[in-house]
């Protein structure tokens, strides 16, 4: 066995040349990407708004309408599109390499059904939990989101032994549907009004009226973010599996335990944010694994890129496409990508 | 003839034989109905009521049986009603109803005309129940109230209102206003308000805050059943400065409304359109 044994956030040695410049062209591509689109997409909405108008910083905020539709209604959608899109496509990624499933999405572990249940509780029951930058519906959406992933890591995981797949998955499958459950059971008890209203927060809104919400997701995303740059190593033999990691001096059980971490915490951010917004967390990491193969160091900060494009244009459609009338997001990104995620599947079947 | 309109109004086709007219039994699961019939003087009859009644008071004390999705047959069954109130969406219920030979009134909520269809309903109500004479009086009641309420605004500027009927409390999201048709709609019009959304033919939609921004409301008026849990309307309508160049927004034109009397279309119509008009044009009421 090797003398040096890696510890879980140390990227192994061995990165040569080839998947730097590989890693540097990829990186160049999507963010270019990102960037074009998260530039343009401002530009564009329901109404046309004049640009040089917009930016004249000679009219007072207050009645500069072009001013507020750019800085209110389309920036702050922009930036949350690209921060969801982002964080739900990696943990998609971080996910589907802890569980190696291709099935696994961010929601499989229970996390968004927590996040759901705990705004659902909110929406219907009332009561006000505001914390901080957090209004009451995500403050509980992300308590609800802790509340699952401390149950499925509970269930999973012994001292210092490496979490067990099966139990994971099986863990996670019941959460949901157990929380689903008291979702549904919930919103039974519940008035028209605020049903609707419950319905409608599930469907995913990247409509957040400001900043505020943004940074409040920031720092959970950033946190995940930062700890995701120095899976994918260890993520790349974990892939194979667990014994043949620990044998090349992967720390199996803290690789792990970070990757659930981490992926949680970004999930819990982006739902409190925006609502559980489907299909990114699978469609966009095996789209990329199609065009860039499956080495992590490169799928991971491909798939981030990627995801907030495809959020950030999937939300273009959903604010133009019937306007006034706007359709919720997580209903553009599942009627796009679940087509083409069963046209991947019955291709590599 | 009371017996004959009574069976084409219901639309029954049951051969039960009907009782006195004034003898019905009745179990309402549509509020705005349970209204009108203690307005027209049936509510003697009521003998049941749903999950949602909560006016006029008597029904407080009423056994509740369920509503639109979740109607308890057997309890309803039980109370041995001569005729059920339902929904026109509750085909199995009235289907049910009927196989037990008991007459169902069939309520629907009219997306055009609805005002009108209210006072039909009372009107109707009245020949089923046998309180023809008193359905009248309240049909001419309402009507004289709106009438005043239409005078009082007529010639008066109309304020580009936006009507909010739905918000995720301390954020603007989850926003749900009333488009250009439904029954809320004709409440504005009357209170000499004009829809920002007329064109959107829809009883609802939920307007991006770059649509609210666009169409720039002169007025925001939220309404609410009931008052909500929280901080409201308070410091909760503050959310709106979020949105400056609102002309609502900066001329203090975000209101709210709270009750019943506003939103529901029953009995207390006149009242709701009085209640909007004040708002809208506090200055004819002064």
């Amino acid at each position: 066995m090797d003398a040096t044994t890696h510890t879980a956030l140390a990227p192994l040695a061995g990165s040569g040349r080839p998947i730097r410049s590989r890693l540097v062209l990829t990186i160049a591509g999507f963010g270019t990407l990102a960037i074009v689109t998260c530039v343009v997409a401002p530009l564009l909405g329901s109404s046309s708004i004049n640009l040089r108008r917009a930016l004249d910083a000679s009219i007072p905020f207050a009645t500069n309408v072009d001013a507020q539709i750019l800085f209110i209604a389309r920036l702050p959608r922009v930036l949350a599109g690209a921060l969801v899109g982002a964080a739900l496509a990696s943990a998609g990624v971080v996910f589907q390499a802890l569980l190696r499933n291709p099935l696994a999405t961010p929601f499989t572990l229970g996390v968004s059904a927590g996040a759901s249940l705990g705004a659902m509780l909110v929406i219907i029951l009332g009561g006000t939990l505001a914390v901080g930058p957090w209004s009451s519906v995500p403050a509980a959406s992300l308590a609800g989101a802790g509340l699952a992933a401390a149950i499925v890591y509970a269930l999973a995981n012994g001292p210092r032994r490496v979490m067990s797949t099966t139990v994971l998955l099986l863990a996670g499958v019941t959460l949901n549907a157990f929380f689903s459950a008291l979702i549904v059971f919930v919103q039974y008890l519940a008035d028209f009004a605020e049903v609707a209203r419950a319905a409608r927060w599930l469907m995913g809104d990247l409509d957040v009226g400001g900043f505020r919400p943004i940074l409040a997701a920031l720092p959970l995303v950033a946190a995940a973010a930062a700890i995701f740059v120095r899976l994918p190593a260890a993520l790349n033999l974990m892939g194979v599996d667990t014994d043949s990691a620990s044998a090349r001096g992967v720390d199996v059980v803290a690789t792990q335990r970070w990757a659930f971490f981490s992926a949680s915490l970004a999930t819990s951010g982006a739902v409190a944010l925006a609502g559980p917004i489907g299909f990114i967390g699978i469609v966009v990491p095996h789209l990329v694994r199609l065009l860039v193969g499956s080495d992590h160091r490169i799928v991971l900060p491909a798939s981030a890129l990627f995801g907030a494009t495809f959020l950030v244009a999937c939300d273009l459609l959903a604010r133009t496409l019937l306007a006034p009338v706007e359709i919720p997001v997580g209903i553009v990104t599942a009627i796009i990508g679940g087509p083409f995620f069963l046209w991947l599947l019955v291709r590599e079947g | 003839m009371a017996v004959a309109v009574a069976l084409v109004a219901v639309a029954c086709g049951q051969n039960a034989p009907a009782p006195a007219a004034g003898a019905l039994r009745i179990v309402s699961l549509v509020p705005s109905v349970t209204e009108m019939l203690f307005a027209i003087g049936a509510g003697r009859q009521v003998v049941g009521v749903s999950s949602y009644d909560h006016f006029p008071a008597e029904v407080e004390s009423l056994p509740k049986v369920g509503a639109l999705i979740d109607p308890d047959t057997e309890r309803i069954l039980a109370l041995r009603p001569d005729l059920v109130v339902v929904y026109g969406s509750q085909n199995d219920a009235e289907a049910r109803f009927k196989k037990a030979g008991i007459k169902t009134f069939n309520y629907r909520h009219a997306p055009t005309d609805a005002v009108l269809g209210t006072l039909d309903t009372i009107t109707t109500l009245g020949t089923v129940t046998g309180h023809e004479a008193q359905a009248r009086e309240v049909v001419v009641r309402i009507t004289t109230g709106l009438d005043v309420v239409r005078k009082k605004v007529a010639g008066l500027d109309r304020p580009r209102t936006m009507l909010v009927i739905g918000r995720q409390p301390g954020t603007l999201q989850g926003i749900y206003a009333q488009g250009g048709s439904g029954f809320l709609n004709e409440m504005l019009e009357i209170a000499g308000g004009q829809n920002v959304f007329e064109d959107v033919k829809r009883e609802s939609l939920q307007p991006s805050s770059e649509t609210m921004l666009r169409v720039a409301p002169d007025v925001l008026l939220e309404l609410r059943s009931g008052a909500p849990a929280g901080n409201y309307p308070g410091t909760d309508l503050e959310v709106w400065n979020t949105l400056a160049s609102i002309p609502a927004v900066r001329n203090r034109e975000v209101h709210a409304l709270i009750g019943d009397h506003v939103v529901v279309a029953g009995p207390r119509i006149a009242q709701g359109a009085e209640a909007m008009a004040r708002v809208l044009h506090a200055d004819a009421y002064k």
